[in-house]
């Protein structure tokens, strides 16, 4: 990789690394978390936080070695954000429509009513 | 410093791959496995933004597109068959 500025470098090391840290933390929920409910919401923090700073990281680190704008990399973000709610949404439809056991503690059974 | 980063950022990603794997490898029921097999493609797209960072180029940004698309529509078309036990009615 080539060399830039000290702050751009700093900025795109600091985005880089929440982006992997964001991407470990959703994969640690999906793996550790106690039913499917709940694993629902870690992939989340993977999609948004995760690959969106890694897309910004490498928006920044584009402009700036090549001096023109980067842009085609908003398309991956915008498609993962418009498509993420709808593919958890039918995930759960499905689990429901399975009567997928959930923790002791959760209140209500929607499908059972 | 950036190299660094990127590589601290590699070793991340693919520790979280590993914990995806092991969850579709372990998930006890079917959606579990497809959210498993959603989250891998995501971190997926990372992993090939994060190649294009390493070799300098632009190249593999089309692959990372193209792996949004299709996994979403894998997603979309597995949860439907779960559902509904059939994908196009």
């Amino acid at each position: 990789m080539e060399s830039l500025p000290f702050v751009a470098e700093l900025i795109i090391s600091a985005l880089l690394v929440s982006g992997g840290f964001f991407s470990l933390v959703g994969a640690l929920g999906l793996s550790r978390l106690p039913d499917f409910y709940a694993r629902l919401h870690g992939p989340t923090k993977a999609t948004t936080l995760g690959v969106g700073s890694v897309v910004i990281a490498s928006m920044m680190y584009f402009t700036l070695k090549t001096g023109e704008v980067a842009i085609a990399e908003v398309l991956v973000t915008l498609f993962l954000f418009l498509t993420a709610p709808v593919s958890a949404n039918m995930l759960a439809k499905a689990a429901m429509h399975h009567q997928v056991k959930c923790m002791k503690d959760t209140r209500g059974q929607p499908w059972s009513q | 410093m950036m190299t660094i980063a990127l590589y601290i950022t590699l070793a991340l990603v693919g520790v979280a791959v590993l914990l995806n794997v092991y969850r579709l490898v372990q998930g006890p029921d079917a959606p579990d496995r497809i959210l498993a097999l959603d989250t891998l493609y995501i971190n997926g797209i990372a992993l090939v933004i994060l190649l294009d960072l390493v070799l300098g180029t632009r190249l593999y940004l089309e692959v990372a597109l193209l792996m949004a698309v299709m996994g979403f529509v894998g997603t979309v078309a597995m949860a439907k068959y779960l559902k509904r036990g059939s994908v196009i009615e």
